[in-house]
């Protein structure tokens, strides 16, 4: 898994996905400036690709940055309740506040999603039973214990069409305007990335990363904060995508191992990739129509998830 | 100088350390023994300030540990626990390379890849060097632990049941890489053991220890004679001297 390779395959595709659409547009196209396709590319597009590419690296990031912490190759966003968080602090922004601003959407999500994570921590400490699949599975049924209270809550006060458009990550709603809140990614995975040795010694636990002199709890706010970062952008701008944090880390550790100063930028591309031809597979499988990104990752990724829980409890 | 003053240490209401005062000599290894629940592996924990004791302190050269800088403590002192359960899959190049985390904060400079090579060549591991730990052998992995201590240049190694789950061989070369340790590099290794015959031959000092107090700590050949044994273990254990090795025939006693 070379990076060098990645980078390719990543180009090839982000063309094909600036290139396939309901409107033909062909690069001659883009000469023209005032053109309708040029309108079209700009508006729709590209900003589609920038979501994807941003989404893809810090969904996959989160996940890498949350096994390392956990210690366990099964913990991601999905698995431990940060999406589910997420969702039910977008519901109360709404409750709380009637036409909630995206500020306050924003920071009532991010709150929701750093405690929901903080807490599913707190619940890991406690378990003595540490089998690896097990602690996936307690995150599961915490995140659909959270999961069934914001629908409660939502089916009592009629929002829950406007909760459902959270559920299901969809990319085709995504224009310029819409998005932008996902550049908050850029800092967050610079930042991933200077702490990545600080995060491969907390993932061999707090014994050997205070034997090494590393301030264990100040590293794991920080790694559970970024977190939190991603999740919460992602989850209000494209919404929940499922599995992503969750198959890339695992794959590329079976080639790269864990250390992350040297798998981050192999997750993150490999990341964007996955979601790239996801996204692209949904638009063509019943052209003209779309198949939303959830779906698409959802079933090739627990299709691959299966594929690593039976492959090897020697890695897990 | 490592200086344990009184210290207790509690969990929930049971004392498992209790007003425990130990000197550890410099350029020695100590063996820490006692029967299970002893208060061994409680007590290294606290001189390595991996937990806060309750009452008393822990004195390196004189001032208290908890008020050591974290970074500067951990280029003094390394502690090994029992660390077979990791399933981090790092080299063994890479998990050497964190012994120099202290000094670098993961960004080598050309002196800590010195270290680094002059660690892997020590402990002969320069072959496996890139291959993952969880390719390795338990004798394999326990050496590449060891390895990044020493790249982590501490005056003194502290090692929780080192032996733990190592066949005889491999229990006999880790033990003597340790010896190699004191000797060659001058380190100060402090040990928790629970197989008495490889602390009657391989350490100076013993410390004895038995529900969480100090009963015997001396020289070794003070604490390995059948009354001291007694007292600690409360057995009959004889004692047979063979190529000046004093072996505790304990198996039918």
């Amino acid at each position: 898994m070379k990076k060098r390779y990645l980078v390719i395959v990543l180009v090839v595709l982000s063309l094909l996905s600036l290139f396939v659409g309901v409107t033909r547009i062909s690069p001659r196209d883009l000469f023209d400036f005032t053109s309708e396709e040029t309108q079209i590319f700009l508006i729709s597009r590209v900003p589609r690709l920038i979501a994807i590419i941003l989404a893809g690296a810090g969904m996959s990031i989160a996940g890498l940055i949350m096994q390392s912490l956990s210690r366990n190759k099964f913990v991601s966003p999905t698995t431990a309740g940060t999406l589910d968080a997420t969702r039910l602090g977008i519901l109360i922004s709404m409750l709380v506040f009637t036409n909630a601003t995206y500020m306050q959407k924003l920071s009532f999500a991010f709150i929701f999603a750093l405690a929901g994570t903080l807490l599913f921590m707190q619940i890991l400490n406690r378990i003595k039973f540490k089998d690896a699949i097990f602690i996936p599975l307690v995150g599961l049924m915490f995140g659909n214990i959270l999961s069934s209270i914001t629908t409660f809550f939502a089916y009592k006060s009629n929002i829950i069409q406007n909760i459902t458009a959270w559920l299901q990550g969809d990319f085709s709603l995504i224009l310029k305007g819409r998005y932008e809140l996902l550049y908050i990614s850029i800092p967050v995975l610079i930042i991933a990335y200077f702490y990545a040795n600080r995060f491969t010694v907390a993932g061999m636990g707090e014994d050997f990363a205070k034997n090494l002199g590393l301030s264990y709890k100040k590293v794991m706010n920080l790694g559970l904060v970024l977190v939190a970062l991603i999740s919460t952008t992602v989850v209000l701008t494209v919404g929940m995508i499922p599995f992503l944090g969750l198959i890339i880390p695992n794959i590329v550790s079976i080639f790269k191992g864990d250390h992350l100063e040297k798998t981050l930028p192999h997750t993150a591309l490999l990341g964007v990739i996955f979601l790239l031809a996801c996204d692209i597979l949904g638009r063509v499988l019943i052209f003209p129509y779309e198949i939303p990104i959830s779906m698409t990752v959802g079933v090739i990724g627990s299709a691959i998830f299966l594929f690593l829980l039976f492959r090897g409890k020697a890695y897990a | 100088m490592i200086q344990v003053k009184e210290i207790t240490k509690y969990f929930g209401k049971k004392p498992v350390v209790d007003n425990v005062s130990v000197n550890i000599q410099p350029g020695k290894i100590t063996s820490f023994i006692g029967p299970n629940g002893a208060g061994k592996s409680t007590l290294l924990s606290m001189v390595s300030r991996l937990l806060d004791a309750d009452t008393g302190e822990v004195l390196l050269d004189k001032s208290d540990v908890r008020k050591w800088k974290s970074d500067e403590f951990s280029k003094r002192i390394s502690i090994l626990k029992q660390s077979n359960y990791m399933n981090v899959r790092l080299t063994i190049r890479e998990l050497v390379s964190f012994g120099r985390f202290p000094y670098s904060k993961g960004r080598l400079n050309a002196e800590d890849i010195k270290m680094v090579d002059q660690a892997i060549e020590y402990m002969n591991l320069k072959d496996l060097e890139n291959n993952y730990l969880d390719e390795l052998s338990g004798g394999q992995r326990q050496r590449a632990f060891i390895a990044m201590v020493i790249a982590q240049d501490t005056e003194y190694i502290l090692l929780d049941e080192p032996l733990n789950n190592l066949d005889m061989k491999h229990s006999v070369q880790i033990m003597k890489i340790l010896r190699k340790l004191v000797t060659e590099l001058g380190k100060t290794v402090v040990i928790v053991l629970h197989d008495i015959n490889f602390a009657s031959v391989y350490s100076d000092y013993i410390v004895a220890l038995k529900n969480g107090r100090v009963v015997k700590d001396g020289p070794t050949h003070e604490i390995i004679n059948s009354n001291a044994l007694k007292e600690i273990y409360d057995m009959d254990i004889p004692i047979q001297e063979m190529n000046s090795c004093r072996i505790c025939v304990y198996f039918n006693s």
